[in-house]
């Protein structure tokens, strides 16, 4: 059994005021995948990492990993081998420098200090803003936060990194940073995105969402280059494969 | 839109400040925190009309300033910033003592002596608390809290707040910008908008707000705040404390200034 | 409205200080044992929040200026007098640190007066006792209103009353009433007002916000009975301690008692209005005013002779004296910093 395995069986969300979000929604997300989570704007993507973190719970449906289910009780567990790096690195980014943030979650887990210390280094050399550790979240680059962002959930080891809309804001310089970022990284990843190109260079596989439940699953190389498939669930081609319909820009 | 810069270069000269290093800086944040209050306490313990005997006490900023390497204009443009209040309270003491002093050969009015001891004191006393911050920074002066036992909400809180500030300043000014530009000749928010205008940005912070708590829960956070081990004070840190102590203790006890300058018109006369 | 340090005697900002502690020690374990750890953010974010809205401008209707607002009353309706009041502190205790608004044995004054008056008076005598029948429009307008106003007039107040104990001021206790309470009312007409626009409009878009606030265990009568038992025991306790300071520095604690009783016959004669034609009759010629009182020194310095520092033999000396320790002062300071760089770019 892996603890990278995760799934998501016939999960179904309906918000408080009674909008259904999610409707009857499942996938298997297994150790080592790159996955892309996409979809148009209120297609459900940030409702389902939401639900994978047990930040919210479904209405109908579980969400498991390696086989157990998400709930209240588990969660102290599931958060140590989940990490969310969130959209807006500013909601992320709490403490007052870097270090401080980078170092909370394993603090919070009762580390000593010096395993606290050794963890946000090994943090920060990975996503290489070492020289960074002492400054104050907000006085980075975008680019720069969203790497203290991604080093404050490393931190923790997670098993899988979910991560919302990694490249929104940044410049495209900033943006090759991550992505190549992401790609070596050897977790298992879902990746939310907009950003299909990037979707593209870092993910195998790829989960289209409409309207709360999965359009398509499967390999990105067929999906992101069905430009009727996409079209029919607001999106379009990535903008590299555009003029090239045989997909073979990669 | 004054006030607002005011607050985002304060914030920001005070941080890059803290992040020089000194012998000053490196101080344990405990010691400077209770060298300044023993410093605001003696300073204010002065009467009405000390004067000269608070002379002394300028070695203390004059000391840390050098020490330290803070620059001294920006420091003391901010600190004359901050004595309005005082000035406004304190300009009366001539009006209402008017009674005749000899001072130096010249006869003046009571009140001017105090009105100018307390602009003296008020200078000295905010110009610690800058000092302290410039060479400390919020975090450590945050550690500073914690260990003289300050319950770890209040401390956790109080970082929260200091962290979000520069974000909702930016935020309240771009609101502020896209209303100005949409109405050009209103001076601030004209009454129609009022609620709509501060509640908007009460929403927004308080959903942030649930964000950040979801940040937290995310990595663990169960309502406990886990700071960091601070380093203990040494011995070096305890003699500037107590090497400081001793000389505002002796400033306090005897007028100096008096003593020097008998010492130095005795000389004279002779 | 901030107290700063040099206003205040050590024996008053003590037991300010003493007093706010008590109070946040209250507050603080009450919120612990609500055990919602949701509030912490909240409060931290809601903190900020405090600072970009004092930043925003308000035209005031049919005056042609601006106002802006302080947001206590605002943080104790939107948090619960308790998270409300921490809140504050810790406004307060940045505001001090990076501005300079306020200071360090102000600081205690400074979260009484604009804390808990607010969260602990204002807030749950009067706008909740006004609300409880559930919210109404007008009902949001007048209790923020009224709130705003008795708050703000209260911590007018308390910094009149201590000023006045600090005896570090002339002001006489009725002039400084009557400067301090109407520019308040003024304030508070604005704060209550604004304030109760904002929460007239969370009320109507995100009513669940302003439900979670109110659901807190309230304010009983016991409590609060224990908290103002808490701050008289600790007042008595703080007072006894300090008669020492104040018999061994008479012109201390004591003398601004007097003082206060002394005005107040002053006003009894005609108060602010007889002082200030004294003041202007004798100021109306400077070299005049010199002239006479270089007359009347001789005669009346003897009994003042109490008084420190002002013979004129000392006076002097203390005038050469204190020029030199200034220059002392700063040639220490710019000998060292001097010797500093020298090795600092030595070292490079």
């Amino acid at each position: 059994m892996s603890h990278h395995k995760l799934e998501a069986r016939n999960l179904s969300y309906a918000y408080p005021d009674g909008q259904e979000a999610l409707k009857n929604l499942s996938f298997t997300v297994t150790h080592g995948e790159a996955v892309g989570l996409i979809g148009a704007n209120g297609a459900g993507k940030s409702t389902v990492l939401a639900l994978l973190m047990g930040l919210l719970f479904p209405s109908e449906g579980q969400a498991l990993l390696a086989d157990v289910a998400i709930t209240k009780k588990t969660l102290p567990l599931v958060r140590q081998s989940l990490g969310l790096v969130m959209q807006n690195p500013d909601d992320q980014l709490f403490m007052t420098s870097v270090y401080d943030d980078v170092a909370f979650g394993p603090r919070n887990y009762q580390l000593t200090e010096s395993e606290v210390a050794a963890r946000v280094a090994g943090a920060l050399d990975l996503v290489g803003i070492p020289h960074l550790r002492d400054r104050a979240p907000y006085r980075l680059s975008v680019g720069e936060k969203r790497c203290a962002a991604i080093a404050a959930v490393l931190s923790m080891q997670p098993d899988i990194l979910l991560m919302d809309e990694p490249t929104a804001g940044l410049d495209p310089q900033a943006r090759r940073r991550i992505m190549n970022l992401l790609n070596s990284f050897s977790h298992t990843k879902i990746i939310t995105s907009h950003d299909l190109d990037m979707v593209w260079t870092v993910c195998r596989r790829v989960i289209l969402l409409k309207g709360g439940t999965v359009a398509a699953d499967g390999p990105a190389e067929e999906i992101l280059t069905d430009a009727r498939l996409l079209e029919s669930c607001g999106l379009e081609l990535p903008l590299s494969l555009q003029n090239c319909p045989s997909g073979q820009a990669r | 839109m004054r006030k607002e810069s005011h607050y985002i270069d304060n914030l920001r000269l005070l941080e890059l400040l803290a992040r020089q290093k000194s012998v000053i800086h490196q101080m344990n944040p405990l010691v400077k925190l209770l060298t300044t209050v023993i410093y605001v306490t003696v300073v204010i313990s002065f009467e009405r009309y000390e004067f000269s005997a608070l002379l002394p006490l300028l070695f203390y900023p004059a000391l840390v300033l050098a020490f330290s390497g803070t620059p001294v204009a920006p420091i003391l443009k901010r600190v004359l910033l901050a004595q309005v209040f005082v000035i406004g309270i304190g300009i009366w003491n001539p009006f209402f003592d008017t009674y005749p002093v000899m001072f130096g050969g010249l006869s003046v009015s009571r009140g001017w002596l105090s009105f100018l001891s307390l602009i003296l004191k008020s200078i000295l006393a905010v110009t610690a608390l800058f000092l302290l911050i410039a060479t400390t920074g919020m975090e450590r002066t945050a550690q500073a809290l914690r260990m003289l036992k300050i319950p770890k909400i209040f401390v956790l809180q109080l970082l929260l707040t200091y962290r979000y500030i520069t974000v909702l300043l930016e935020e309240a000014a771009r609101m502020t910008r896209a209303y100005a530009l949409r109405a050009p000749r209103q001076k601030g928010i004209h009454r129609s908008a009022w609620g709509s205008f501060l509640g908007q940005l009460l929403l927004r912070t308080v959903d942030r707000g649930e964000r950040v708590h979801e940040a937290m829960l995310l990595r663990g956070f169960t309502g406990e705040y886990h700071t960091g081990a601070a380093a203990g004070a040494g011995l070096r840190d305890w003699a500037y404390l107590a090497g400081w102590g001793l000389f505002f203790i002796l400033v306090r006890a005897y007028n100096l200034p008096v003593w020097l300058g008998t010492l130095l018109t005795g000389a004279m006369i002779k | 409205m901030h107290m700063a340090d040099a206003l205040i005697s050590p024996a008053v900002g003590g037991t300010m200080l003493l007093a706010s502690a008590g109070v946040a020690a209250y507050a603080v374990k009450k919120i612990q044992n609500e055990m919602d750890d949701k509030k912490i953010p909240l409060m931290g974010v809601m903190g900020a929040f405090v600072f970009a809205a004092q930043m925003i401008n308000f035209s005031i209707p049919a005056t042609g200026s601006s106002g802006h607002i302080g947001g206590g009353l605002l943080l104790a309706i939107l948090l619960g007098p308790q998270a409300g009041f921490l809140t504050i502190a810790a406004v307060l205790l940045i505001q001090a640190l990076f501005f300079g608004d306020g200071g360090l044995l102000a600081y205690g004054c400074n979260v009484f007066n604009l804390g808990f008056f607010t969260c602990f008076m204002a807030y749950p005598f009067i706008y909740k006792t006004m609300t409880r029948k559930g919210y109404t429009a007008g009902g949001i307008f007048t209790a923020s209103l009224v709130a705003a106003i008795v708050g703000l007039q209260l911590g007018a107040f308390g910094v009149v009353l201590e000023t006045l104990l600090s005896g570090r001021t002339e002001l006489p206790f009725g002039t400084f009433v009557l400067l301090m309470q109407p520019i308040h009312l003024a304030i508070g007409i604005v704060e209550g007002l604004v304030t109760a626009a904002v929460v007239t409009y969370v009320w109507k878009v995100r009513p669940e916000i302003l439900e979670r606030a109110s659901l807190q265990a309230p304010l009983g009568r016991i409590q609060l009975k224990q908290v103002l038992t808490g701050l008289l025991m600790a007042a008595v306790l703080v007072g006894g301690g300090l008669s020492w300071f104040a018999s061994a520095y008479p012109d201390g604690l004591e003398w601004s008692m007097e003082r206060t009783a002394g005005t107040a016959e002053l006003e009894a004669e005609g108060g602010i209005y007889q002082a200030l034609a004294d003041f202007q009759e004798k100021t109306a010629f400077l070299p005049d005013y010199g002239f006479r009182v270089a007359e009347s020194v001789t005669g009346e310095a003897e009994p003042e002779e109490a008084w420190p520092a002002v013979s004129a033999g000392t006076s002097v000396a203390g005038l050469v004296g204190g020029a030199m320790t200034l220059a002392l002062a700063a040639l220490t300071g710019l000998l060292v910093s001097s010797f500093k760089k020298r090795r600092e770019s030595a070292a490079v």
